[in-house]
C-alpha cells in the first residue's frame, strides 16, 4: 500500500476505475464503417447533457471550432469541461466549479486513461497551493521512499480533435506538435475527428508510419476545411488575431458577448457560414501566407 | 550611449543569463523575447522548449502562443507536452524563464487568484505549464518589471513553486532535489537567492537606480549579495538585433 502523505481538497468529478472503463471500451464498436457526417450529426449523436467534454489542440491552435459551436448551438447544457489554456474555445460556460490542475497535471490524467490505469506518478504540482486545490494525492514511494504525486485518470465522455487528414473511417495524421491529442484521443470514451481534407484510406495504408490515430477510437469524422479557424493551424494558415481580438472583447461584457455569440454561431447555420462572416477564402488567403511567412502586398500595411 | 526603454533593458539582462548549449522552457512574451535575443547573439545553439511540444526551433517572429507554428518552425522535432515535460522530469532542462502575476521573497509565484480563493477579487488563468516548468527544470528565471504590488511580502496564492517557506522546503513537499529559483529580472535590477535563507537578494543594479529605490519597490526586505554590481547597459548590437531580428512589430517591447 501507498502511504497517502497529503491530498487535495478539490473535487473530481470521474470515476477513475480502470475497470469501469475496460467494460466501457469492451463494448465499443471495433467495424470498420464509414463515420462521415455533419458537425450537426456528430454533436446530435455523442454529445448528451451532463457529459464530461474534452476539446484537443492548445488555446488558439489545432481547434475543432466547427464542434465547439455546434455545441453552443445545440445548446448543450451542465457540460464538465476540460482543455489545454483555453482561452477562446470555451469561454462560454457561465456558472463553473473549479477545481485546479496544471498543463502536465491534465496530459498525465489523460495518458493514465490511455493507459489503462487507475493513475500516474509525477514529480510536479506538490508543496503549492494549486496542489491543495486540485484532487492530486503526494504518496510515499515504495521502492525509493520518496515523495511523488498521483494524478487520477480521466476518461472523458466525449472529446473533439481537429487533424490535418482523416480516412472516412476516422484513421488520422496531424502535423506538427501533437500537444497532449494523442493521448486525449485514447483516453476518450467518444471522440469525434474534424479534419482538413477527407483522404482515400490508401493514402494511409501506402504510408501507415503517419497514422497517429486510429480508426477504432473514433466515433465521427467531419470534413471541416479550415476548421481550426480562428485558430492556428500548422502548416495551413495562421491564428486570426483581428477576430480573436473582437471575440476577447466583446467577452468584457455580457450584452456584448451574448451578441457576438448570436451574431457568429446562433445565427449562423454551420462553420462555413460563419467562415464567410468572417472573410471567407479571402481572409484565409491572408491568413495561409501569414502561415508560410510569405510577404503579400495587403500585408505590409498592417491595419492597428 | 544608445537609448533604450525599460522592457528592452530587462529582455537584454535576461538574455544574457541563457548560455550557449543549454536548454530552457519558456512562456511567451518578454521570456521568449529574451531566449529567442539570446538564441541570436551569444547562445546559437541554446534549446528553446515550449510546452506544448516544440523543440530546439529556430524562431522566425515571435510566437504569441507556445503552441503555434512559430514554437516548432525549423526545429528538430514537433513533439507533446508528455514528452516536453518529461525531459525537464528527467533532469534534461537546466532553465526556465517565466513570467508572473506575483512574486514573494522565496520567489513562489501566483498566476492564480488575488484574494480568496473561494471568492477571488481577480482570476487569472492558472498555472498553465508554469507550475510544471517550476517544479521540474532545475532553475528558475523569472523576468517582471518592479513593484511592490507584484513583490509581495505573502502571494495570495502559490501556484508555482518557488523555495515555498525556505531551505529544504521543496525537497520536503516533494520536488526534484536541488532545484530551485535562481534569478528575478527586473526594470531596476537582477535578484539571485541567498543559498542559506533561500531569499532574495539584490545582486547587480542597473544604471540609474540605487538599491534603496529597489527596495522601495518592493513589499518585502531585500538581501543584499556580498558585492553588488551595476548591470552593464546593452549594448548597440544587442538593441538593434532585439529591435530588428526578434521583435520588429514591438509587440513586447512597446509594451
Amino acid at each position: 500500500m501507498f502511504e497517502v502523505v497529503a491530498q487535495g481538497e478539490g473535487p473530481l468529478f470521474m470515476d477513475p476505475d480502470a475497470d469501469k472503463a475496460r467494460e466501457f471500451f469492451q463494448k465499443k464498436d471495433r467495424t470498420l464503417k464509414n463515420k462521415v457526417m455533419s458537425e450537426k450529426e456528430a454533436v446530435e449523436k455523442f454529445v448528451h447533457d451532463g457529459d464530461y467534454l474534452a476539446i484537443g489542440g492548445f488555446g488558439a491552435n489545432r481547434i475543432p471550432t466547427a464542434i465547439c459551436h455546434e455545441i453552443i448551438r445545440q445548446r448543450r447544457k451542465n457540460l464538465t469541461f476540460a482543455g489545454h489554456t483555453s482561452t477562446h474555445d470555451f469561454q462560454i460556460l457561465a456558472k463553473v466549479e473549479i477545481c485546479e490542475w496544471t498543463n502536465y497535471a491534465m496530459a498525465l490524467r489523460f495518458k493514465a486513461a490511455a493507459m489503462g490505469v487507475s493513475f500516474l506518478p509525477g514529480r510536479n504540482i506538490v508543496g503549492t497551493d494549486t496542489f491543495k486545490y486540485s484532487a492530486a494525492k503526494v504518496v510515499k514511494c515504495p521502492f525509493s521512499g520518496k515523495l511523488f504525486s498521483l494524478y487520477p485518470a480521466l476518461w472523458p465522455d466525449v472529446s473533439a480533435i481537429h487533424v490535418h487528414e482523416s480516412d472516412i473511417y476516422g484513421n488520422c495524421r496531424l502535423k506538427g506538435i501533437s500537444i497532449a491529442d494523442l493521448e486525449l484521443a485514447r483516453a476518450s470514451k467518444h471522440l469525434i475527428i474534424t479534419c482538413e481534407r477527407l483522404v482515400h484510406n490508401d493514402v494511409i495504408r501506402n504510408d501507415p508510419t503517419q497514422t497517429s490515430i486510429p480508426y477504432y477510437l473514433v466515433d465521427a469524422v467531419c470534413e471541416v476545411p479550415y476548421g481550426s479557424f480562428p485558430g492556428n493551424m500548422p502548416y495551413e494558415y495562421f491564428s486570426d488575431e483581428e477576430h480573436l481580438r473582437l471575440w476577447m472583447k466583446s467577452e468584457e461584457d455580457p450584452e456584448k458577448f451574448k451578441k457576438f455569440l448570436d451574431q457568429y454561431i446562433h445565427w449562423t447555420k454551420d462553420f462555413n457560414e460563419y467562415l464567410d462572416l468572417c472573410g471567407g477564402l479571402h481572409r484565409i488567403n491572408e491568413l495561409r501566407a501569414q502561415e508560410h511567412l510569405i510577404q503579400i502586398k495587403e500585408q505590409k500595411e498592417q491595419p492597428k | 550611449m544608445t537609448e533604450y526603454n525599460t522592457m528592452e533593458l530587462m529582455i537584454v539582462a535576461a538574455a544574457r543569463n541563457l548560455e550557449n548549449g543549454k536548454t530552457v522552457g519558456v512562456g511567451t512574451g518578454a521570456p521568449c523575447a529574451a531566449a529567442m535575443l539570446a538564441q541570436k547573439t551569444h547562445a546559437p545553439d541554446l534549446v528553446i522548449m515550449f510546452e506544448a511540444g516544440g523543440i530546439s526551433p529556430q524562431l522566425p517572429t515571435m510566437p504569441i502562443s507556445v503552441g503555434d507554428s512559430r514554437t516548432f518552425y525549423r526545429a528538430v522535432m514537433a513533439s507533446g507536452m508528455c514528452d516536453i515535460m518529461e525531459t525537464c522530469q528527467r533532469g534534461m532542462v537546466d532553465y526556465t524563464f517565466l513570467g508572473g502575476a506575483q512574486i514573494d521573497m522565496y520567489g513562489n509565484l501566483n498566476s492564480t487568484v488575488i484574494g480568496d480563493w473561494k471568492k477571488p477579487k481577480v482570476r487569472f488563468p492558472g498555472s498553465g505549464g508554469a507550475n510544471d516548468f517550476a517544479s521540474l527544470c532545475w532553475k528558475i528565471m523569472v523576468i517582471t518589471p518592479q513593484d511592490s504590488r507584484r513583490f509581495v511580502e505573502k502571494v495570495s496564492f502559490i501556484t508555482t513553486p518557488g523555495y515555498i517557506d525556505g531551505p529544504g522546503a521543496r525537497e520536503r513537499a516533494g520536488l526534484p532535489a536541488n532545484t530551485g529559483p535562481h534569478k528575478v529580472i527586473t526594470n531596476m535590477a537582477v535578484m539571485g537567492y541567498d543559498g542559506k535563507t533561500m531569499r532574495m537578494r539584490v545582486e547587480s543594479i542597473h544604471q540609474g537606480f540605487t538599491f534603496e529605490e529597489v527596495q522601495k519597490n518592493c513589499g518585502f526586505p531585500l538581501l543584499k549579495a556580498e558585492k553588488i554590481v551595476v548591470t552593464p547597459a546593452p549594448t548597440a548590437d544587442e538593441l538593434r538585433i532585439l529591435r530588428t531580428k526578434v521583435d520588429p512589430q514591438r509587440y513586447i517591447i512597446g509594451r
